[in-house]
């Protein structure tokens, strides 16, 4: 875990490469230097089009570019691709099952200085409900590049998230990304952690230390939210008996709400969430707020322990 | 246009008018007002100008037609049923259960019928997609919009007034169904979008004022469009909502209400229709 890249660096540079092999154009709302598709614009400028501050008509104009037959991804941080313009995701390019691929950066608190106001927790609960919608959220640069291509080769709307945040590398370059297939990082008999973006690294930290507690922990990485994989975490579940849910989202709506929807009829067992109580983010570094809400290998072992006490 | 065309085109449009207020009636449902006002601008568009092809409906290089204010479903259904997208039989089912024929349209079931609009302002937008895919691919099709005027004061149209002019999309032409009327009264009253034309000609449009309901400058102004390079082309027409049924002209209370049967038989009789 020596290198640490964050995924919207991955998102460029992937949507750079692909650039090269694929026809399909990206849409930013001023934010092409954050959210990294200014390597794109850098690349290819007669494919990429600024948007300006307005990310409603970014979205339907997406809608209407998939519609003429061509691939747009569209782009902007995760509160306002999700969350502002939601109901242009929703009529313009969910209810038409328009081809959009949206990559939605700066998801979560990590996001850090800039404050509650830019820090989006709702947008996988948000785009969860819409109909037909594909929702990757991958744990690192590796994952994150394999996440863009097969949102490209998938027939569809898909939202992607990514994070701010520098984080560890995962996967080699031999990672078989497949949508909808969780990947199992590591085998347990005690308690499943089911991680998903971000804290990915995290539930294999907090493995370790309860391995060093002799309890074994099987890890999950659910980088697709939906569709979810039902199959694995119903059979995990049943293995185990005992989940917790770990994500950089609000406890409420996301992979947490996710898994509970998937196993409460199949194997009702006990499910512990980790992730941003019902609040709003603030200032801070990111690193350091992750911590303050919850998301460390720690808290995450202790959830695991506690989840095994309710069995 | 010379007489024979013009007469052509009129009745187009009185065919237009009757499959809507059908639909409509047969429904119990529906928005004939905003529907009745823009069957000039529907006849025009699919029986003298756009390259559509009932047999081909989804043909790549069509010309694009969004009805960004997609409560006048009924008339675009009429049109294209005119036009032979499918058989006018099925203007019957409008609304209902189980119809392809949804209140607002869906591009996914309904030949012809090129986005799924209804909520306000998105259409626009859409088609601003659509203008700038066929520049991208350099292809000579043109996209046709029609915008209601309360639709207007969706911040979004302004957003996508912005792009189009910015984009330089030339190759899109937006009509404004200027007829005065939303559902809580008088554009002016409810929340004043004028000056239309100056708003569109600030936002570096360019910009045409007609009647919307007279054939001849329904053409002076697509004419104009497809010779204006460099920016898009917005049409203010000027029209009155519910034209060719007397009781509902300029009343606001047929923006969203279907007639009785009694209505309904004068209607008909009205649009020349032998029941």
């Amino acid at each position: 875990m020596a290198d640490k890249i964050a995924t919207r660096q991955a998102y460029g540079e992937a949507l750079a490469a692909l650039g090269e092999k694929y026809d399909f154009v990206v849409l930013d709302a001023d934010l092409a230097e954050a959210t990294k598709t200014g390597t794109f614009k850098k690349k290819f400028p007669e494919r990429f089009f600024d948007c300006g501050i307005a990310e409603g008509n970014m979205m339907s104009v997406a809608a209407g570019i998939a519609a003429a037959g061509k691939i747009p991804f569209v782009s902007s941080f995760a509160m306002f691709a999700a969350g502002r313009a939601f109901e242009q995701v929703r009529n313009s390019i969910g209810y038409p099952h328009l081809n959009v691929k949206i990559g939605a950066t700066h998801a979560g608190v990590s996001v850090g200085e800039d404050g509650a106001t830019h820090q989006c927790n709702e947008d996988i609960a948000l785009m969860r409900t819409i109909p037909g919608m594909t929702i990757l959220n991958p744990a690192d640069a590796t994952s994150a590049r394999a996440a863009v291509e097969a949102a490209l080769l998938h027939s569809g709307p898909v939202y992607m998230r990514f994070g701010r945040l520098a984080t560890p590398i995962l996967y080699g370059d031999d990672l078989k990304f497949e949508i909808g297939k969780g990947i199992k990082l590591r085998e347990g008999g005690d308690v499943t952690i089911i991680a998903t973006g971000l804290p990915v690294y995290m539930a294999l930290e907090a493995a370790k230390i309860l391995d060093g507690e002799g309890i074994s922990a099987e890890v999950i990485d659910m980088h697709t939210i939906k569709p979810l994989d039902s199959e694995l975490v119903i059979a995990s579940a049943k293995k185990t008996g005992a989940v917790v849910t770990v994500e950089e989202h609000s406890v409420i709506g996301g992979l947490g709400g996710a898994v509970c929807e998937a196993i409460c009829c199949a194997c009702p067992t006990p499910v512990l969430r980790v992730g941003i109580e019902d609040t709003f983010g603030k200032s801070g570094s990111g690193a350091e707020l992750l911590g303050e809400f919850g998301l460390s290998p720690e808290n995450i072992a202790a959830k695991a322990k506690a989840a095994i006490k309710l069995k | 246009m010379n007489e024979e065309k013009k007469a052509l085109l009129a009745e187009h449009a009185r065919q237009i008018r009757i499959g809507a207020i059908k639909a409509i009636h047969a429904a119990k449902a529906g928005h004939p007002g905003g529907a009745l006002s823009i069957a000039e601008i529907l006849s025009y568009l699919y029986f003298e100008e756009m390259k559509v092809d009932p047999k081909n409906p989804k043909d790549p290089d069509r010309d694009r037609f969004v009805l960004s204010k997609g409560h006048a479903s009924a008339g675009l259904y009429a049109a294209l049923a005119e036009k032979g997208f499918f058989d006018k039989e099925l203007l019957l089912t409008f609304r209902k259960n189980g119809s392809i024929l949804q209140g607002h349209p869906d591009m996914k079931h309904i030949p012809g019928v090129d986005m799924s609009t209804g909520s306000l302002g998105q259409g626009i937008s859409a088609a601003c997609g659509m203008a700038l895919a066929g520049k991208v691919d350099k292809k000579d099709y043109r996209v046709y919009a029609i915008l209601g005027d309360g639709e207007i004061e969706e911040g979004q149209v302004w957003e996508a007034a912005m792009f189009a002019r910015h984009y330089k999309l030339d190759n899109l032409c937006a009509f404004v169904d200027f007829n005065g009327l939303q559902i809580d009264g008088k554009i002016t009253d409810v929340i004043d979008p004028t000056p239309i034309d100056e708003k569109f000609a600030a936002f570096g449009w360019n910009v045409v004022v007609i009647d919307g309901n007279d054939l001849d400058q329904i053409e002076k102004a697509v004419e104009c469009a497809k010779a204006t390079k460099g920016k898009p082309t917005a049409v203010i027409a000027k029209t009155v909502k519910g034209l060719g049924v007397s009781y509902m002209e300029n009343q606001v209370g047929w923006h969203g209400k279907a007639p009785n049967d009694e209505e309904y038989a004068i209607a008909m009789r009205e649009l020349g229709e032998t029941l």
